[in-house]
């Protein structure tokens, strides 16, 4: 469980980017942090590994306060995938970089060849085991620094914009992974703008504005609130706009799914 | 489609490729393969397909960065405002089509976006109130006048992308071409970003070519769609018509969802009028079926 609570951050610069942030996510969730650029979502989700301590306020991981914990000991817990896979790769091979971080939490060889196994089979990279993480594509490159988190098997797995520079099947395979997890029961909280990626995958919204959660709930019912939606600098789902234009056939206004859409439209249409 | 499709109009076609063949000199098979298309002044464009199917090389072919930067081996033909790529240097093929990258940071370098946007004309030898008009111009249109002091790199990442945009509209360019111009961007600045570039092509008759993904926000300002996949390209044509094909469906393209849910309905029988490609195209026909069905 994560409990963030009246969290305040300033960077080193004077830039105060979280302004008394209160969350609270139990074990298992699946949450998107949504907002504009520049809205403090990933300042906030450094805070759930122990990357960024807050300057005021709290953050406890299962009951442990991060300011008493290193990063290191956190991690065990909470992968954390960044957005720029470069910030994460340096190994030589991509089996060296999807081991390396078992080999620090001092796995045995057996256990270590396993769990690497299991991972770049996961993720559909085993063909490329011994290349070089940086002859690899963007999306490539974002799936070794996916697959070299999920080795260890953390229990929180954070996804800073995991759908940027990938095309839409990789996308579509993004998302069945995800749900995959979330289903083990993981704790997935990705962070992301991509509003029809959501649509698709119905997670928990939390989101956010000038360092600050303006609104929380789940996705059908945040992401068709116009107003809060243009205040986090999104647009409404297409479905949603589609359903804004058919408002005299009063149809319900919190449908963000194709599919339920279409259903909808074919009961309404045998009634008529 | 215009009339003048079927005598091939040259003077028309502002870009033309024919069986171009690309190859990177450390490819083993082409970047792209065989590709023969037209594009005419004042078209509007998006070029889309997954990952490593060769759109972005293809569009580094028209100002010349393939093959005159990065080496490699090119076949076949390809013009660009009547200048055959192969005999003409970069920096006078950018005067006729501006490239525009993802991730603008990997573009602009100076300290201040009045002297980022004027870098490309200083080096073409234009005087001074020449340059300083055009500055102008590009900063008004792109919207950005008030930034003309800022240093770039202080920038948020939408206005960074006007910024590049700016740069590029200042040679004046009759074909502009953008990369994923908007994947960093949130929505909203990410919208802002297509309607600049849809009034560029409207107000200033610029050929636009923007490779996308995300097909949802970009396609209603398309004239066209071209979809590659494997090197090549498989589909060319209207927005309505490559989105309902079944080759869309096969390749794995983000259709919109106002089209995903057109063929939902017609799964179940339920046949709107057309195919809508936009969420108020998608109102409009379902609105039409819901009449049709009461009278």
């Amino acid at each position: 469980m994560i409990e963030v609570s009246d969290v305040y951050f300033t960077y080193p610069n004077g830039v105060e980017a979280l302004k008394g942030v209160s969350l609270t996510i139990r074990d298992g969730e699946f949450i998107a942090v949504m907002g504009q650029n520049g809205a403090g979502k990933t300042t906030l989700v450094k805070h759930f590994n122990g990357l960024l301590k807050p300057t005021r306020g709290k953050v406890l991981i299962d009951g442990v306060d991060t300011q008493n914990v290193s990063v290191a000991t956190l991690a065990r817990k909470v992968g954390f995938v960044f957005q720029n896979p470069d910030n994460q790769l340096f190994c030589e091979t991509v089996e060296d970089e999807v081991s390396y971080a078992l080999k620090n939490f001092g796995f045995n060889e057996e256990t270590i060849k396993e769990r690497v196994d299991w991972a770049l089979n996961l993720l559909d990279m085993v063909e490329y085991r011994r290349v070089s993480p940086f002859m690899l594509s963007g999306g490539e490159r974002k799936r070794v620094a996916l697959a070299s988190i999920l080795a260890w098997d953390p229990n929180i797995v954070i996804l800073d914009e995991p759908t940027i520079g990938q095309d839409y099947q990789q996308k579509e395979r993004l998302r069945q992974f995800i749900l995959q997890l979330n289903n083990q029961g993981k704790t997935v909280i990705m962070v992301t703008h991509d509003v029809e990626f959501v649509t698709d995958c119905k997670p928990h919204i939390v989101l956010m504005a000038q360092g600050r959660i303006i609104a929380e709930g789940e996705a059908n019912k945040v992401l068709t609130d116009p107003e809060v939606v243009s205040q986090a600098s999104l647009i409404l789902p297409e479905v949603t706009q589609i359903f804004l234009g058919l408002r005299e056939l009063d149809l319900p206004q919190d449908v963000i799914d194709v599919y339920e859409a279409s259903r909808i439209l074919l009961t309404k249409l045998g009634e008529s | 489609m215009s009339p003048s499709e079927d005598d091939g109009g040259p003077e028309l076609a502002i870009i033309k490729t024919e069986n171009l063949t690309y190859t990177y000199p450390i490819g083993v098979k082409p970047a792209f393969e065989d590709v023969s298309i037209e594009i005419e002044k004042g078209e509007f464009v998006v070029l889309t397909g997954p990952s490593g199917c060769g759109k972005t090389t293809l569009c580094r072919c028209l100002n010349g960065l393939v093959p005159h930067f990065y080496g490699g081996k090119l076949e076949g033909e390809v013009t660009v405002a009547g200048l055959r790529v192969t005999e003409h240097p970069i920096y006078e093929l950018a005067q006729h089509a501006g490239l525009v990258f993802q991730n603008p940071e990997n573009q602009l370098f100076a300290l201040s976006v009045e002297k980022d946007v004027a870098f490309g004309l200083e080096n073409l030898g234009i005087s001074r109130e020449e340059i300083q008009r055009r500055v102008n111009w590009a900063l008004q249109i792109t919207g950005i006048e008030d930034l003309r002091n800022r240093a770039p790199h202080e920038l948020s990442g939408g206005q960074q992308q006007r910024v590049a945009i700016a740069s590029i509209l200042v040679m004046q360019p009759e074909v502009i071409v953008l990369d994923e111009p908007t994947s960093f961007l949130d929505p909203l600045g990410a919208q802002k970003i297509f309607q600049v570039i849809d009034e560029l092509n409207k107000d200033l008759g610029i050929t636009v070519i923007l490779v996308e993904h995300r097909l949802d926000m970009a396609s209603r300002y398309a004239d066209r769609i071209i979809v590659m996949n494997k090197g090549r390209v498989v589909l060319n044509g209207k927005p309505r018509e490559v989105f309902d094909s079944e080759e869309a469906r096969l390749i794995g393209i983000g259709i919109p969802k106002a089209t995903r849910l057109y063929q939902l309905l017609k799964a179940n029988g339920v046949n709107l009028n057309r195919v809508p490609v936009t969420f108020h195209e998608a109102s409009h026909v379902i609105k039409e079926a819901f009449i049709h069905d009461r009278s």
